[in-house]
C-alpha cells in the first residue's frame, strides 16, 4: 500500500511538481505566518521530499540550492527564530555526523564527544578573544583598554585548524582507548568527557585560560563589510519587507557557513563510508577479529575513525564559539553528548541520511515543538477556559507539567518506543547496491534469475 | 625427506593459556604449492596453531618463518599483507555486510589509498576501486556465487557462506591458505564441490594449502600430506596412507586397544571428540 502510493508518487513528472509544490506551499505559509510551526514543518518537509522522491540529480541540487540560499535567509530574515533553528540543525547534523563515524560506522561507543566540539569551540574562544592577554588577570575581570588577540577574519583559518586540532585531541584519546572495548570504551569516553569539561572549569588558574565556569566572552565574529549586507537587502529587501541590520545579517552568515560545513562533512563522509578505509571500519565493527585476520590494522582504523570523526566537531565549535561570541563550560554537558548520540540512534545508526533526519527531529523537537506546547499551556493556564466534562479549569494546571521541562522524560518515551518498534532508527542504514553482473536492476526489487 | 622449497617452518612453538599447553613445541614444515592437513581430536589444538601462523595469537616460544620471513612477533594484519590468508571454523563473515563488500574487506591490503584520495575521488582511486570490484566479482564466480554480490552474507546458506569466506581469504592474494575445517556441516555433494575447488586453487592459483579438517574422507583424499595433533603435541607425521596405518594416531582417535582392529582400514569418519585413553605423550618424531 505505501510502496504503491511511493511509486506513484516517483512516476514521470510527478516527483519535480510535488516537491516543489510543497516547498513552495511551506514557503508561502511560513512567510505569512512566520511563527507557525505546522507551517515551518511543510516547509522542512517539502525540503526533504528532495531528497526521498527520485528526482534527477541536477533537479535535486537546484531544489537544494534554491531552498538553503534563497527561501531560507528570506524566511530567516522576516523571523530570525528560523534561523537559529536550521543553524542549530546544522550544528548538530555535523555533530551526528561525526559521531555516526565513530559509533555508527565503527562501533565505538563514545559518550564524551562533546569534548571535541569543546576543543574546536575555546580554540576561538580563545584565539580570538582577548584571553591571551589576560593570562594574569583575576577570571572575570578585564583591564580597560585590552585589545583582542587576534583580527576577526582568522576566523576562517580557525575553522580548519579547528578541524586539525580535535582530529588530534581525538588521535591523543584514542590510543589509551585502543585496547577496551564495548561498555569499558562506553566509560573512557564518558570520563574524558568530564575531563575535558573540568580542565575548562578550572584552567583559570594558575594561569587564566578559560575563565573558568565564567566562560570567555567577548568571542569576535568574522567581519561583514556594509556592503553585503546592502547587496542581501537591495535583491532580498521587498521579499523580506523590511531592511536587515547586519546583526541580523550575521544569523544569515553563519547560517551559510554551517551549511556549508555540514555540506562538506557529508560528501566527506559519503566518500569516505564508501572506500577501503569506510569498509574496514565496519568490518572493525563487525568482528574485529575477524577484519585483523583479512589484513586490517584494526587500531590504526579505530584511531582514524576517532580523529574523523572529533574533526567535524571541532569545525563546528568554533563556528559555535563565533556565532554566540561566548563560550562556557556548560554547553559541554555529558547530557550534551548523550543528546547527539541520541540523534545518531533515533535517525538511524550508521546510516548518513538517518542521523541528519536525527538531528532535524530532535532539534525541532527540542526548541520548537515542546516550547510552544508549554507555551500554549501557558496561555491556557491564564485564560478561563476549562474541560467540559471533567470540569478542570486550565488555570489550576500545576506549573510542574510544563512540557519544556520534560524534555528528558518525552525523549525517554521516543527512544523506548523507537528502540522497541524501530530498533535501526528512523532511516536504518542498507549496504549500498553495486551493480554486478548477473545481477537485475536494483530497480526492479526481487531477483528473478535470467 | 626430499628438500623443496619451504613456504611455512614452525620450529618448537609453544603456546599457552593460563597453566594449559595448547601447543607444546610444535615442528612443522611445510612445501610450496602442496596440499597440508592438520588433523587431531577436538581441543588437540589445532586451531590454536592455525592462529598462532596467522597472528592472532602470539607464540610464546619458537619460531614461524614464512617463506623466509619470521613472522611470530608480526600481527596478523601484517601477517596476512606477507600473503596468508586464513578462514575459521566457525565462519566468521561480517554479516551486516554485503558478500561484495566481504570480499573487497579481504582486498583491503592489496588497496593503495589513503582517505584524502578517497575524499577527492581522484582517477587513481576511481580506478584502483572499480578494479577491485571487477577481481570480487572474478572470486565470486571462481568459488562458484552467482548472483548474490549485493545480499548481506548473514543471510546466505551455510555453504555459500562458506564460499564467501574462502573468495574473501583469496582476496587478499595469499600463497598460503589456512583453511579451518572448511567442509564442516557440508553435505557430501558441496564437500565433492570444495575438494575440487581447493585442488584448483592449488593447481591453478598455485596456492598452498594447510587444512585443519574432521573429515577423513577430505583429509586422505585431498592432502599429500597430514600432520596429527594430540594434546597440542605432534604425534604423527606422514603421508595418507602411513598415517591410516599409525598405531599412535588411531590410539589417539580411538581410544587405547583400538590400535590393533582398526589397523589399516582409513578409519572413515574420525568420531568428533573420541580421544579417549591418554596417550603417553612422548616426542613423535616421523
Amino acid at each position: 500500500m505505501a510502496r504503491r502510493f511511493l511509486a506513484s508518487c516517483n512516476r514521470g513528472a510527478t516527483p519535480y511538481w510535488l516537491t516543489g509544490a510543497f516547498i513552495a506551499a511551506g514557503f508561502v505559509f511560513v512567510y505569512v505566518s512566520p511563527r507557525s510551526i505546522p507551517a515551518f514543518l511543510i516547509f522542512v518537509g517539502g525540503a526533504s521530499l528532495a531528497y526521498f522522491l527520485r528526482l534527477k540529480k541536477p533537479a535535486r541540487l537546484a531544489f537544494a540550492v534554491v531552498v538553503a540560499v534563497v527561501l531560507v535567509p528570506i524566511l530567516g530574515a522576516r523571523n530570525i527564530f528560523y534561523l537559529e533553528v536550521i543553524f542549530q540543525i546544522a550544528v548538530f547534523s555535523a555533530l551526528a555526523l561525526g559521531l555516526n563515524i565513530v559509533v555508527g560506522f565503527s562501533g565505538l561507543l563514545n559518550f564524551g564527544y562533546m569534548a571535541f566540539y569543546a576543543v574546536g569551540a575555546y580554540l576561538w574562544g580563545f584565539f580570538g578573544s582577548q584571553q591571551p592577554f589576560l593570562l594574569h588577570a583575576i577570571p572575570g575581570t578585564v583591564p580597560p583598554g585590552t585589545p583582542f588577540f587576534l583580527a576577526p577574519d582568522w576566523f576562517y583559518l580557525f575553522v580548519f585548524l579547528g578541524i586539525i586540532v580535535a582530529a588530534i585531541v581525538g588521535l591523543i584519546l584514542g590510543l589509551p582507548v585502543l585496547r577496551v572495548r564495548g561498555d569499558y570504551l562506553a566509560i573512557i569516553t564518558l570520563a574524558f568527557g568530564e575531563i575535558v569539561r573540568q580542565l575548562l572549569n578550572n584552567l583559570d588558574k594558575p594561569l587564566n585560560f578559560t575563565n573558568g565556569p565564567q566562560g570567555i566572552t567577548p568571542i569576535q565574529k568574522p567581519t561583514l563589510t556594509p556592503e553585503v549586507v546592502a547587496f542581501f537587502n537591495r535583491i532580498f529587501g521587498p521579499l523580506v519587507g523590511r531592511p536587515v541590520t547586519s546583526s541580523q545579517f550575521y544569523d544569515i552568515l553563519f547560517y551559510l557557513i554551517a551549511v556549508l560545513v555540514v555540506i562538506l562533512v557529508v560528501i566527506v563522509t559519503f566518500r569516505l563510508d564508501d572506500s577501503g578505509i569506510g569498509r574496514a571500519w565496519t568490518a572493525v565493527r563487525e568482528d574485529e577479529l575477524a577484519a585483523t585476520a583479512m589484513g586490517i590494522p584494526a587500531n590504526r582504523l579505530k584511531l582514524s575513525a576517532f580523529a574523523v570523526g572529533a574533526s567535524f566537531a571541532g569545525a563546528m565549535g568554533v563556528l559555535f564559539a563565533a556565532s554566540r561570541t561566548f563560550v562556557s563550560p556548560e554547553s559541554f554537558t555529558f547530557l550534551a553528548s548523550v543528546n547527539v548520540l541520541t540523534m545518531v540512534i533515533l535517525g538511524g545508526i550508521g546510516s548518513i541520511p538517518g542521523v541528519i533526519i536525527g538531528a532535524v527531529v530532535v532539534t525541532i523537537l527540542n526548541l520548537q515543538i515542546l516550547q510552544s506546547i508549554s507555551l500554549w499551556l501557558a496561555q491556557l493556564r491564564q485564560s478561563d477556559a476549562f474541560i467540559p466534562i471533567i470540569n478542570f479549569h486550565w488555570k489550576d494546571l500545576s506549573n510542574q507539567l510544563d512540557p519544556s521541562k520534560y524534555q528528558r522524560l518525552v525523549f525517554g518515551i521516543i527512544l523506548v518506543l523507537m528502540m522497541i518498534y524501530r530498533p535501526a532508527g528512523i532511516l536504518p542504514a542498507a549496504r549500498r547496491k553495486r551493480e554486478l553482473k548477473g545481477h537485475d536492476d536494483e530497480t526492479t526489487g526481487e531477483n528473478n534469475d535470467a | 625427506m626430499p628438500e623443496a622449497e619451504l613456504i611455512l617452518e614452525a620450529a618448537g612453538v609453544v603456546k599457552r593459556f593460563g597453566g594449559l599447553v595448547a601447543v607444546d613445541r610444535m615442528d612443522f614444515r611445510m612445501e610450496k604449492g602442496r596440499i597440508y592437513s592438520i588433523i587431531g581430536p577436538n581441543g588437540a589444538g589445532k586451531t590454536t596453531f592455525f592462529n598462532t601462523i596467522s597472528g592472532l595469537y602470539k607464540a610464546e616460544e619458537g619460531r614461524i618463518v614464512f617463506n623466509g620471513v619470521e613472522i611470530q612477533t608480526l600481527t596478523a594484519d601484517r601477517i596476512t599483507a606477507l600473503h596468508v590468508a586464513r578462514t575459521f571454523q566457525n565462519i566468521r563473515l561480517f554479516g551486516g555486510m554485503t558478500v561484495i563488500e566481504n570480499i573487497l574487506v579481504g582486498g583491503y591490503t592489496r588497496l593503495k589509498q589513503n582517505a584524502v584520495q578517497a575524499v577527492l575521488r581522484t582517477r587513481g582511486f576511481m580506478e584502483q576501486e572499480k578494479r577491485a570490484e571487477k577481481r570480487a566479482e572474478e572470486l565470486m564466480e571462481y568459488v562458484g556465487l552467482r548472483g548474490v554480490g549485493n545480499e548481506l552474507a548473514a543471510s546466505l546458506p551455510y555453504g555459500g557462506q562458506r564460499r564467501v569466506e574462502v573468495a574473501r581469504a583469496l582476496a587478499s592474494d595469499p600463497w598460503l591458505l589456512l583453511l579451518d575445517e572448511p567442509t564442516a556441516g557440508m553435505n557430501p555433494a558441496e564437500t565433492e564441490d570444495a575438494m575440487h575447488l581447493f585442488r584448483r586453487l592449488r593447481d591453478e592459483l598455485g596456492i598452498s594449502i594447510l587444512l585443519i579438517e574432521h573429515d577423513m574422507n577430505v583429509v586422505m583424499n585431498i592432502s599429500e600430506r597430514i600432520t596429527v595433533m594430540d594434546y597440542g603435541e605432534k604425534i604423527a607425521e606422514g603421508s595418507p596412507a602411513e598415517i591410516a596405518a599409525d598405531a599412535r594416531v588411531i590410539e589417539a582417535y580411538l581410544g587405547r586397544g583400538a590400535a590393533g582392529e582398526a589397523a589399516g582400514g582409513a578409519a572413515g569418519e574420525a568420531a568428533g571428540g573420541a580421544a579417549g585413553g591418554a596417550v603417553e605423550s612422548g616426542d613423535a618424531a616421523v
